[in-house]
C-alpha cells in the first residue's frame, strides 16, 4: 500500500463518524470522497490548482481554490472538528503559522510529514555528502516543493513552542501497517519514514484549558 | 404556458411575456403596478418540478441565452453553455431565462408605456436595483409553479442577482452558480459607469430621456458608452494579442479616422449595439449595478447577508485577468458563504482574456461548473 494510502487509512481511522473535515491540499478530494463514504463527514477542501478544484466539484465535494499560506482566513475559528493536512507541511512557506491556523479554525489537526531524521536519510547526507533523495522525497535539492523539511524531533519541538498537544501519533512506511509510537523517543525519530499526529490545543486563546484528548484512540 | 411553444424539435423551447399577478415593491419605495416578464425557455419541466434552472443575464444581456437574437440573428449570448450536449441541458433541466425589470426586450422598462400616462415611462421609470430584478424572477419563477429552482447560474450582473437569490431567497434554491461577479460595485465599476451614462445624456438625441416621444435615438452618446464599457469587459494582453497596434489600411491617415483597428473594432461594437439596446435602459441597468452592496442590506456584514444560505451548494468562479470583478472581490463572497456555513466552493480560473472570459470558451470554466451541476443534479436525484 502506498505511503498516501497509508495516511488516508489513519487519517479515516482518526476522524470520527460526522465531523466536519477541512482538508488543506486536497488535490482532486480523493481522501475527502473517502472520509464522506465510509465516515459520513461534512467534508471541504481547499486545493490550489483549478484542474484539483474542478475534479473535486464533480465528486460533488465543496473545495475552494486557494493555498495553506494565505487562504485559511477564509473560514471563520473553529468551523470544523478537524483539519488534514497530510504530506503537506514540509511544502509550505510558513508551517508555524499554518500549523496554528489549522488549530485555530478546527478543534483538531491531523497533520503528516516526511520525517528528515529517518535512517536512511541520514545515512545518505552522511556517505554522499549531497541532499538526500529517497522514495518519499525524490526531487532534486533545486527543484523540490519540500523547502520546510523536519524531523520527528523538531516537530515535537514545535507542537510544544505553540503549545499543542500531540494526542496521537504513528509511524508510516511504504508496505508496512501504521504503527503506533511515542513521538519523543529518539528511536522513532531513526525508525519513522513518515508520521502522523493527532493535535489539539492545551489552552485557548485566553489560557483556558481547552477540551480533553480525544478519548477513543488506538484502542 | 408559453405562446410559441415550439414542439416541432427534439427540444422544447418556449417563450413570451407574462404579466406579474401582482404589483412589485421596488427598494426606492415606489412600486411598479404592471409589471411584464419576457422569457425563453428550453426543456421540459420534470414532474417533480426539480429541474428548473433560472441564468441570470448580465448587464446587456436578453432572455436570448440559447436562441438566435431576434433583431441581430446571432446566436444566443451563452449557446456555448446552455443546448443539447451541453453543461445546461435541456434533455435535463428546464432552463428558464427572464429578461430583468429595467431591460429591453420585452420586460417593463423605461421603453414601456407607462399605464398612467399612456406614455414611454423615460425617466419617470422608477430606479430599480438587483433586489427588485430578483424579486420579480421570484415572483415569476412563483407563477410558473415552481417552489424550488434546481439552480440559479449566471454571470458578471447575472452572478450579483445569482448572489441575491442567496440572500433573500436561499429556501427555494438548491444550488447556485456565481460567475466573474462580485457583492458590490467598487469605485472603478462606479466611475466607468457613470462616464457611459454621461456620454448618453452628452447626446443631443437624448433629450432628457424623451428621445423615443420625438423618435430620436441618442445613438451616438449610447454608442460611446458601450465602447468605454467593451474596454473593460476586455484585459490589457488580450486586446494586445488581437490587434496590438495594427492598423486598418496601409499608412497612417493623419487625421481622426479609425486608423488602429482597435479603435474600428470598438467603433463597430458601439454602433452594433444601439441597434438592439436601449438608452435609457443603459442607465436604468448600470445605476442597479452601480447600488449593489449586499453586505449595505444586512448593516455591513456580508456574512448576515448570507445567513439563511446555511447549507446552500453555491459555486464562485472568477478569472485572473478579470479586472472589472477581480478574484479579491470574489474570495470576500466566499468568505462570507463559508462564515455563514453554506457549501462554498471556489474556482480562479487561468484566462487572460479579462471579464468576458465567462462568455468565451474556457475549458476549466465548463469542467468546473458541469461537475458542480451533475454532481447537485446526483444529489437532487434528477440525473439519470
Amino acid at each position: 500500500m502506498s505511503l498516501v494510502r497509508q495516511d488516508f487509512r489513519e487519517i479515516q481511522r482518526l476522524v470520527r463518524p460526522g465531523a466536519r473535515v477541512l482538508d488543506v491540499g486536497c488535490g482532486t478530494g480523493d481522501l475527502l470522497e473517502l472520509l464522506q463514504k465510509e465516515k459520513n463527514v461534512d467534508g471541504r477542501g481547499i486545493e490550489i490548482s483549478a484542474s484539483g478544484v474542478a475534479a473535486c466539484l464533480a465528486k460533488g465535494l465543496s473545495v475552494m481554490q486557494g493555498d495553506a499560506d494565505r487562504d485559511l482566513a477564509d473560514f471563520p475559528a473553529r468551523s470544523f472538528d478537524y483539519a488534514v493536512l497530510s504530506q503537506t507541511l514540509q511544502a509550505v512557506r510558513e508551517p508555524k503559522k499554518v500549523l496554528s491556523d489549522l488549530l485555530r479554525l478546527a478543534d483538531r489537526a491531523i497533520v503528516s510529514f516526511p520525517n528528515f531524521g529517518h535512517w536512511r536519510v541520514r545515512l545518505k547526507l552522511l556517505t554522499t555528502g549531497r541532499m538526500p533523495s529517497t522514495e518519499a522525497l525524490p526531487e532534486p535539492w533545486w527543484s523540490t516543493s519540500n523547502i520546510h523539511l523536519c524531523t520527528l524531533r523538531d516537530f515535537t519541538i514545535l507542537c510544544a513552542d505553540l503549545d499543542l498537544r500531540i494526542e496521537a501519533c504513528s509511524a508510516l512506511a511504504n508496505g508496512a501497517p501504521a504503527r503506533p509510537i511515542e513521538p519523543d523517543r529518539p528511536i522513532e525519530n531513526w525508525r519513522a519514514e513518515s508520521a502522523l499526529f493527532l493535535l489539539s490545543r492545551r489552552t485557548a486563546g485566553s489560557g483556558e484549558v481547552v477540551g480533553r484528548a480525544q478519548p477513543d484512540l488506538f484502542s | 404556458m408559453s405562446e410559441t411553444l415550439d414542439r416541432s424539435h427534439a427540444i422544447e423551447t418556449g417563450g413570451g411575456v407574462i404579466r406579474l399577478d401582482r404589483p412589485l415593491r421596488l427598494d426606492s419605495g415606489l412600486s411598479l403596478k404592471r409589471v411584464d416578464i419576457a422569457y425563453k425557455t428550453y426543456g421540459r419541466l420534470n414532474d417533480d418540478r426539480s429541474n428548473a434552472v433560472l441564468v441570470c443575464h448580465a448587464l446587456t444581456g436578453d432572455q436570448h441565452v440559447a436562441s438566435a437574437h431576434p433583431m441581430t440573428g446571432r446566436p444566443g449570448w451563452w449557446s456555448r453553455v446552455v443546448g443539447e450536449g451541453k453543461t445546461l441541458d435541456p434533455t435535463r433541466y428546464f432552463i428558464i431565462c427572464t429578461n430583468v425589470v429595467g431591460g429591453c426586450m420585452g420586460s417593463t422598462g423605461p421603453a414601456s408605456i407607462s399605464p398612467d400616462t399612456g406614455q414611454p415611462y423615460a425617466l419617470t421609470f422608477p430606479v430599480i436595483t438587483i433586489p427588485d430584478m430578483v424579486r420579480a424572477q421570484a415572483a415569476f419563477i412563483e407563477q410558473l409553479g415552481i417552489e424550488t429552482l434546481f439552480a440559479v447560474v449566471g454571470g458578471s450582473m447575472g452572478g450579483m442577482q445569482v448572489l441575491q437569490w442567496a440572500a433573500d431567497y436561499p429556501d427555494r434554491l438548491f444550488s447556485a452558480v456565481c460567475i466573474a461577479a462580485a457583492a458590490r460595485h467598487s469605485a472603478q465599476n462606479i466611475a466607468f459607469h457613470e462616464v457611459g451614462r454621461q456620454a448618453i445624456m452628452a447626446d443631443p438625441n437624448w433629450c432628457g430621456g424623451d428621445y423615443a416621444s420625438r423618435s430620436l435615438r441618442p445613438e451616438k452618446g449610447l454608442a460611446v458608452a458601450r465602447m468605454a464599457a467593451h474596454i473593460t469587459y476586455l484585459s490589457e494582453p488580450a486586446l494586445q494579442r488581437k490587434f496590438g497596434r495594427e492598423l486598418q489600411r496601409d499608412g497612417l491617415s493623419w487625421g481622426f479616422d479609425a486608423d488602429f483597428q482597435v479603435e474600428s473594432y470598438l467603433r463597430h461594437q458601439g454602433s452594433s449595439f444601439v441597434d438592439r439596446f436601449d438608452a435609457n435602459s443603459y442607465l436604468y441597468i448600470t445605476r442597479a449595478m452601480d447600488y449593489f452592496d449586499l453586505a449595505a442590506q444586512a448593516d455591513g456584514v456580508l456574512g448576515e447577508a448570507f445567513r439563511g444560505a446555511k447549507g446552500l451548494r453555491i459555486c464562485v468562479m472568477s478569472f485572473t485577468s478579470d479586472w472589472l470583478y477581480p478574484t479579491a472581490e470574489a474570495r470576500i463572497v466566499v468568505r462570507a458563504l463559508n462564515a455563514a456555513g453554506a457549501r462554498a466552493s471556489f474556482v480562479e480560473i487561468e484566462s487572460d482574456k479579462g471579464h468576458d472570459a465567462f462568455l468565451l470558451d474556457e475549458p476549466v470554466m465548463d469542467e468546473a461548473l458541469s461537475g458542480f451541476l451533475m454532481s447537485a443534479a446526483f444529489a437532487r436525484g434528477i440525473c439519470l
